[in-house]
């Protein structure tokens, strides 16, 4: 699938930093567990992204250092470079992370104060066990749709040695101490080599 | 505070004077642009290595009371720590530059990182690996999440009900794509009033 390219108007900019503004504040859990819904706004909704490019983003992030977040950056970056210019590139990378980062910011800098001063009250401790099971939900998802490139259908739907790769990681780094750089090695060389 | 005579209990999570702390902003920023830059698929660890073990700049048990609420709270996880480490030592100034330090630096890294792909991005090999390396990390978040559920077992929801809501969340959000803020509505909501309800005793 190639990169779509787009003809961007600035109330396309605007619909992209508005989405990003909403999802920040529904990213309970990390921005990663939002993939799922970036992913079908961005690539199966709106198609300013293909699916290996937001794939790609996702990845490259991954294997970076740093916080998982800056996959935003990239996603931004990729929805300015398919509208044909460097300049747009950086513009999609400073409205996508401004975008994730200021509305959670600012909410979590105000109820961290508040919460750390009430944390007995009863209501502070029913989100916190509440939320959880959700929580979990949202990364196996994420994981889910990340692993089949976009559900049911998707683009690596029938590749079972990717599949393998991805539920032979979850176990080894659920339950063991290996450093995940190696395992990122070791996907890197399996995808060389082609066997995935 | 009410009229109690008693004297108030001490606040657990006041800063010990005794303790080490970040001497600076810059060295707030500093500390947290090292602690991103070796973090690879994920900093928490690295966070809490430094932070509590090598700079002392805080106890274990501070830590997991201000990674719970970093946790679940929106937004990015280690960010939200970095913040509100930087808070507790210099109000505001102290949350920006943690938050600028854990991002800039590896901010621009990636970008280059995208760069140097654009360049490679047909070979097939390049292609391959970033496939292999994505196949990783989507076996990552699932490790995360799987490590994640081993607290369902303490929490005030019965485990049935919690593997339940788990696995609801999963179908609506997975197999039938129904939009994040609805399934948050509906089951995040779900699950807080049943926490509420058993959190009464």
């Amino acid at each position: 699938m190639n990169a779509p390219s787009l003809v961007f108007g600035w109330h396309d900019w605007l619909n992209l930093f508005v989405h990003f503004l909403m999802l920040s504040m529904m990213s309970l859990g990390g921005a990663i567990s939002t993939t799922s819904e970036m992913q079908r706004y961005l690539v199966e909704r709106q198609g300013w992204l293909s699916q290996t490019q937001f794939a790609d983003s996702v990845a490259l992030a991954q294997s970076s250092p740093g916080p998982n977040v800056l996959f935003v950056a990239l996603l931004g970056w990729n929805v300015g470079l398919n509208t044909g210019s460097m300049s747009a590139a950086l513009g999609g990378v400073v409205i996508s992370m401004v975008g994730i980062m200021l509305p959670s910011t600012v909410f979590t800098y105000q109820v961290a104060q508040w919460a750390h001063r009430n944390r007995q009250l009863r209501a502070v401790r029913a989100f916190k066990q509440g939320m959880a099971p959700l929580v979990i939900a949202m990364l196996l998802a994420t994981a889910w749709l990340l692993a089949t490139g976009g559900g049911k259908g998707g683009e690596h739907s029938d590749n079972w040695p990717l599949w393998l790769l991805t539920a032979v990681t979850a176990i080894v780094i659920w339950r063991t101490r290996l450093h995940l750089l190696w395992m990122l090695a070791a996907g890197a060389l399996l995808g060389a080599l082609g066997v995935v | 505070m009410s009229a109690s005579p008693l004297p108030a209990p001490p606040a657990p999570s006041t800063h010990d004077p005794d303790r080490p702390r970040p001497s600076s902003l810059t060295d707030l920023f500093v500390s947290f642009t090292l602690i991103a830059l070796q973090g690879f698929g994920g900093v928490l660890a690295v966070i809490q290595q430094q932070v509590v073990e090598r700079k002392r700049w805080m106890s274990n048990e501070e830590f997991i009371e201000e990674w719970s609420v970093a946790q679940i709270m929106p937004g990015p996880n280690v960010c939200n720590l970095a913040m509100m480490i930087g808070t507790r030592h210099f109000g505001l100034p102290g949350a920006l530059s943690a938050l600028a330090g854990i991002l800039t630096v590896p901010l621009i890294l990636v970008l280059c990182l995208a760069l140097v792909y654009a360049q490679f991005s047909s070979q097939p090999q390049v292609q391959g690996a970033l496939r292999g390396m994505a196949a990783v990390a989507a076996g990552l978040i699932a490790a995360t999440g799987l490590r994640m559920s081993v607290a369902l077992s303490k929490n005030v929801i019965p485990l049935a009900v919690c593997s339940a809501l788990a696995a609801t969340g999963f179908v609506l959000l997975a197999w039938i794509r129904v939009p994040l803020a609805l399934v948050i509505a509906l089951l995040g909501g779900l699950g807080c009033v049943l926490a509420w309800r058993r959190l009464k005793r």
